[in-house]
């Protein structure tokens, strides 16, 4: 579904070049999940954000579904990234001037969905993820946990293919984080393929694949007894 | 994107920061609130001044002796400047199109009746006054000798000179000493008050050979002609010119039409309006610097946010919508602040002095709806820009 072929990413600091990935080949396919680990500054979140169409490969290339990426417009991007994947973060990323439920609502607006669809829609998620009696409030006037189940809230309103979770359990305590990671691993069920960045890991080992990045390389990848298939 | 969840999302961020939004919004009200009641004023005033006039009717043309021009040198014997006289109003009185001609010179005399004086302006006019100028007699009537030159001693009298000499009497056909000689009274004037700051109910009107002869003239010092209103004032001027240089053998004299009066005060109150409209303009620019601050600052606290609604599948040019959209509205509302603030004064101004004519046209007003609109929208382009060209990924990590 997805592949890399001989990905890299650098970026200019100051007059130096400093390459976030090197020589990546990956290949995703549909319903798997996936942890990256490797500690900071290993290229993990840039590898995230290439897969989610936020950046663009410096040179190699990216196929989705067999096309190559570099070839879509920024519009046709942007649709790929509205329709396809979901992205939860570490801090949330909610908009403070947003209820939950508007919050949930906004990929939908972007997409112009008619808003009693977008209604329903959002009444369904909030009654999955337990937040009914909180869609009125502002992100300020939830918890950590609440707060991030918002967020998957939002990341799945689109049904995307792949669902991108950068450190999604770094804010939270941890028997709130491991309910919000048994939440994301619920929707496998659905079919949706799941990548999750960590560098905890016990998360990581949680995965059927487990790749360790350093220094902008795939270090290892390999496949975990979790697997049910 | 539909146009209501637009804005919608727009106000949120307006409603957030209430006090800030207001206070940008607040450049752009006074701004427009100095245009609008500085317009509505200038409006008012143009009406006003443009009513005055026209009152005595606007198809007239007045000749004057004298040529209004500066010469090099001596003027010479070239300098000299006959008088307009009756003769004159007699020919002009001749051409086609005219309907009155009114000799008119005017004069200051002591008028007495029975023991009362009182001093006060002598118009010396022509019969057809009245008609001329469209003015109302309350009893009686202008008097109706044919001939200009040999009228009787008949005087039409203000209200005020009738309620100052006569008490409650009635006028007609008693006798007004004025300037030592005897008028019979043949007329009352309807009230009229002040005009372009003559009193005209302290006013009486004699035939103008009577008041060349009592302020010893041997010239008119204008001759007004009215004309058929469905012709036009140039013709007008231009058979009265050939007729005055037949008789003068040149042009030493002046015609003036209520036009081109109406011309010039026009653009008296042109200039105004545009310094005004400076003024006001400058108020806008400050307020425009005003959004151009508050958007790039809003652009500068929101970046994670604008990398979020790229993550989550924004287009650059919906980025854009958005932050112009929220200038836009921004602007809108300190327009419309504005609007009904300079309204507000102009009401209040209005109210505590009625004599202060005020009227804002609804042109104005969209006018400069309009351009608050356009003033954001240009404010707002430049941060707008800049959110939609931000690197989602280095917004994203932005805090």
């Amino acid at each position: 579904m997805i592949e890399l072929q001989n990905v890299c990413r650098t970026f200019t600091v100051g007059d130096q070049q400093v390459a976030a990935l090197r020589d990546i080949d990956l290949r995703l396919d549909a319903g798997e999940y996936i942890s990256i680990m490797g500690p900071s500054g290993s290229g993990k979140s840039t590898m995230l954000n290439m897969l989610g169409l936020l950046d663009r490969p410096t040179t190699g290339t990216y196929l989705l579904d067999g096309g190559k990426v570099s070839d879509l417009n920024d519009e046709q991007q942007a649709r790929v990234r509205r329709e396809k994947v979901g992205f939860v973060f570490q801090s949330f990323h909610l908009v403070p001037r947003l209820t939950a439920a508007q919050n949930v609502e906004l990929p939908m607006i972007l997409a112009g969905i008619p808003a009693e669809e977008r209604k329903a829609r959002v009444q369904v998620l909030m009654k999955n993820y337990g937040l009914t009696d909180r869609a009125d409030h502002k992100p300020d006037q939830l918890s950590g946990g609440q707060r991030q189940r918002v967020a998957i809230a939002r990341a799945t309103v689109m049904n995307p293919t792949v669902l991108l979770a950068d450190e999604p359990t770094g804010n939270l305590d941890r028997n709130t984080g491991w309910e919000v990671l048994r939440l994301l691993e619920g929707l496998l069920e659905q079919g949706i393929t799941l990548v999750v960045v960590t560098h905890d890991a016990e998360i990581g080992a949680r995965a059927h694949r487990c790749i360790h990045m350093l220094d902008g390389r795939i270090l290892s990848d390999e496949s975990l007894q979790n697997d049910p298939k | 994107m539909y146009l209501r969840d637009l804005i919608t999302l727009t106000s949120s961020s307006f409603l957030t920061y209430r006090m800030r939004s207001f206070l940008t919004g607040l450049g752009i009200a006074i701004g427009i609130a100095a245009v609008i009641l500085l317009t509505s004023i200038g409006e008012g005033l143009h009406q006003f001044m443009l009513a005055e006039f026209s009152q005595f009717g606007t198809n007239i043309i007045s000749v004057q002796p004298g040529k209004t021009q500066t010469q090099g040198g001596n003027v010479g014997i070239f300098g000299s400047v006959r008088q307009v006289t009756l003769e004159d109003a007699d020919a002009l009185r001749r051409l086609p199109y005219v309907q009155y001609v009114i000799p008119g010179l005017v004069g200051n005399a002591e008028v007495r009746f029975e023991g009362r004086t009182r001093r006060t302006m002598v118009l010396g006019e022509g019969r057809d006054f009245d008609k001329a100028f469209t003015m109302k007699v309350q009893s009686g009537g202008f008097w109706t000798d044919a001939d200009d030159e040999q009228a009787r001693a008949q005087v039409v009298i203000g209200a005020k000179i009738q309620q100052e000499l006569y008490a409650g009497r009635n006028p007609l056909g008693t006798y007004l000493r004025i300037g030592g000689q005897r008028y019979r009274v043949v007329g009352v004037m309807v009230s009229k008050g002040q005009i372009l700051g003559m009193d005209m109910d302290d006013t009486v009107f004699i035939p103008a050979a009577r008041a060349m002869e009592l302020f010893n003239r041997s010239g008119l010092m204008e001759v007004n002609v009215s004309y058929r209103a469905d012709i036009p004032a140039d013709t007008m001027i231009r058979l009265i010119k050939e007729r005055m240089i037949e008789r003068h053998g040149r042009e030493d004299f002046t015609i003036i039409s209520q036009e081109q009066a109406l011309e010039v005060l026009g653009s008296v109150l042109n200039v105004i309006t545009f310094a005004v409209g400076a003024l006001g303009g400058i108020s806008l620019l400050v307020g425009a610097v005003g959004i151009l601050t508050i958007m790039t600052m809003a652009v500068t606290e929101r970046t994670a946010e604008i990398g979020l609604l790229r993550a989550l599948g924004a287009r650059e040019k919906q980025v854009l919508t958005l932050f112009l959209s929220e200038a836009m509205l921004l602007s809108a509302l300190g327009g419309l602040m504005g609007l009904l603030l300079g309204v507000g004064i102009a009401q209040g101004l209005h109210l505590l002095f009625p004599a202060l004519p005020v009227h804002t046209p609804w042109l104005y007003a969209v006018l400069a709806e309009l351009t608050a609109v356009t003033i954001g929208l240009a404010a707002g382009v430049v941060p707008a820009m800049r959110a939609a060209r931000l690197d989602p990924v280095e917004a994203l990590h932005a805090e």
